[in-house]
């Protein structure tokens, strides 16, 4: 298998009036062709914030990419003019966002919205378009599409606009779709819906998908490899098997603590994880996670420990093994 | 009314789902309640109308004709207005010069709202150093009161721009000046709303959403934020027009506006300021087109106001 995308300690941080906000501090990671990557942590971990990043849409200023590389397909994203990222964008990398309600545009029919990057990126004309924008509509199971598609986004519910934004990312066929939380804002039994979408969508287009989420319950279901992040750090990366069996990570191993089980029993209450997430706007020095970490000894407050090989494609960043809870 | 005796258990599907209305047709709906809003638009065709339709029943070259002989009559059977100082049909002039009045009103308008846009979306889109830029040129034009500067400028501009033949017929070249200055002396207003309005629309996730899929810059702006933005631009227009109508006549009044022979209604009144008591029929029909243009306009756009506010949800 050959890496789509490789990324490359990836640094963006924020000039805000409070200072400088450290969102992504340095990070790697590859995703391979046709391969689902689940990137989980808990908000503001800077999940969002470096998978824009790759994209160009962090607004600079305030944003600014500090340093790494993003070699996509052999080019590096960073230094794509505006104009070669823009026909990147959507075409080749496509990307759907959290809040269907608010990612579509109130004033223009779906129809509008669908046939834009057909035209732009492949050239359609409008004709062409219109009669793929109906194909595409009914691909993600919208019924009666040939007449849905001169809706406006307010006559569709939450799950079926989230259904139009997966037709559109969907349109030109990417080899990369960026799902940022894309269930986050749908109810349960929606939510599965659009994973199974995803999926489907996935399989026969073989198209690698990065999964943003904070769901460890959707991560087993639809990804093949986890990314954990804390604080704008990786701090672990395993498949998702590896993951869930033998977390290398203490935060990972908390958050798999908190997930609610069907198996557990009643009067066992969640467990959460104390205190809060660092301060973004203090310079990181040593592990973040560790004033909230159990294992937590000097060592780790005076230097934060590299990602290191805890097995087979694992990687894990703590100086101590959360199993046994000695050094490794 | 008959009583309707269907039950709705013998509604079919179809019947329940009426097809949901637009933001216009729901504007409409409100609109028609508005009852002074709709006397507007009324008066405001009846007045079109009247100029444009009124060229088929009197010719220019009538309404230049002077009869030196009969000067200053008042309304009679055969010159329905009356004459003015030399000798000229007042029905035709008005006729006449409504259709350069209400021309000079919606060009300029158009002038305006072209600027407006052009300057409020780059402002507003782009921010930083640009939009400090053309705000501050915007707040300079904005604090010098207009009237000085519409006077000024058609002083300077005045008689530079050579006579236009268009369609056969011959216009004053300072038709085009005044339509110019008006143009470019109202922008700011608008050009502010734009800003605002896509200084918190390119916040929006549909606007991230478009630029994920590979939207440029030029269709953000003209095709996904500017429909946002249609409802106080149309409203903030509308209301211009009257505004410009009226900027036409002060300046035809102080003398510096369109030039005689092509009659406006505000270089009509300037030619009866002399008889205001002796011949009132000569102020009293072209003061009167130009209040009932104005009001109408005002009426209408205050509907649109009513009737496009997103937060006035009552049908």
């Amino acid at each position: 298998m050959t890496s789509l995308l490789q990324v490359s300690g990836l640094r963006t941080r924020f000039h805000t009036p409070e200072g400088i906000v450290h969102a992504v501090n340095g990070i790697s990671f590859h995703v391979n062709e046709g391969e689902t990557v689940a990137v989980v942590g808990e908000s503001g971990c800077g999940k969002s914030v470096s998978m824009m990043s790759l994209l160009g849409l962090i607004p600079t200023p305030p944003g600014e990419i500090v340093s790494g590389t993003a070699v996509f397909r052999g080019n590096d994203l960073f230094k794509k003019s505006e104009k070669e990222l823009e026909d990147t964008r959507g075409r080749e990398i496509a990307m759907i966002f959290q809040d269907p309600m608010t990612s579509l545009n109130p004033v223009l029919t779906v129809e509008r919205q669908l046939i834009e990057s057909l035209r732009v990126h492949l050239g359609f004309t409008k004709e062409q378009a219109q009669t793929r924008a109906v194909e595409l509509l009914e691909q993600v199971g919208i019924p009666d599409a040939k007449r849905r598609v001169k809706d406006y986004p307010h006559q569709f519910s939450g799950g079926m606009r989230q259904r139009v934004m997966i037709a559109m990312s969907l349109s030109c066929a990417p080899s990369l779709l960026i799902a940022d939380e894309p269930t986050t804002a749908l109810d349960v039994t929606i939510q599965a819906q659009i994973v199974e979408l995803v999926t489907r969508i996935r399989d026969s287009l073989h198209t690698a998908v990065i999964w943003i989420t904070h769901d460890l319950g959707v991560v087993a279901g639809i990804a093949d490899r986890v990314i954990v992040m804390y604080a704008g750090f990786i701090v672990e990366e395993a498949n998702v098997d590896d993951l869930y069996d033998s977390p290398g990570h203490p935060y990972t191993v908390s958050l798999l603590a908190a997930l609610p089980r069907v198996d557990r029993r009643r009067d066992q209450r969640l467990k959460s994880i104390p205190g809060a997430p660092p301060n973004m706007l203090i310079e990181p020095r040593g592990c973040p996670f560790a004033p909230r970490c159990e294992f937590a000894l000097e060592k780790c407050r005076q230097k934060n420990p590299l990602l290191t090989q805890v097995g087979p494609n694992h990687t894990a960043a703590c100086w101590v093994n959360p199993k046994t809870g000695a050094l490794r | 009314m008959t009583a309707q005796t269907t039950s709705i258990t013998q509604l079919s599907a179809d019947d329940l789902t009426a097809p949901p209305l637009s933001l216009w047709q729901l504007a409409w709906l409100r609109f028609r309640r508005h009852k002074l809003a709709v006397f507007g638009c009324v008066t405001l065709v009846l007045l079109l109308l009247y100029s444009f339709g009124g060229a088929f029943v009197r010719t220019e070259a009538y309404a230049n004709f002077n009869d030196t002989s009969r000067r200053l009559e008042p309304p009679s059977s055969e010159h329905l207005f009356g004459t003015d100082s030399i000798g000229r049909d007042i029905l035709a002039r008005t006729i006449y010069g409504g259709q350069i009045s209400l021309f000079i009103g919606f060009v300029a308008v158009f002038i305006e709202t072209i600027l407006g846009i052009l300057v409020g979306a780059l402002a507003g889109y782009y921010g930083g150093k640009l939009d400090a830029f053309l705000m501050r040129i915007a707040e300079a034009l904005l604090s010098i009161p207009t009237i000085l500067l519409l006077l000024v400028m058609a002083k300077f501009f005045g008689g530079k721009i050579p006579e236009i033949h268009i369609a056969g017929r011959t216009f004053s070249g300072s038709v085009i000046v005044i339509i110019a200055i008006i143009g470019a002396t109202s922008w700011m207003y608008l050009a502010r709303i734009v800003r605002a309005e896509f200084l918190s629309l390119k916040e929006n996730e549909f606007i991230l959403a478009a630029r994920a899929t590979g939207t440029s810059n030029f269709q953000i702006i003209f095709y996904h934020i500017l429909p946002n933005t249609f409802a106080p631009i149309i409203v903030s227009s509308t209301l211009s027009v009257a505004n410009a109508i009226l900027a036409e006549a002060y300046i035809s009044f102080l003398g510096l506006g369109v030039q005689p022979p092509t009659a406006t209604w505000g270089n009509m009144l300037e030619s009866s300021a002399k008889y205001l008591d002796s011949a009132p029929w000569l102020w009293f029909f072209p003061g009167m087109l130009i209040l009932l243009t104005v009001l109408s306009i005002n009426f209408i756009g205050d509907g649109m106001r009513d009737a496009l506010d997103p937060r006035s949800r009552a049908i």
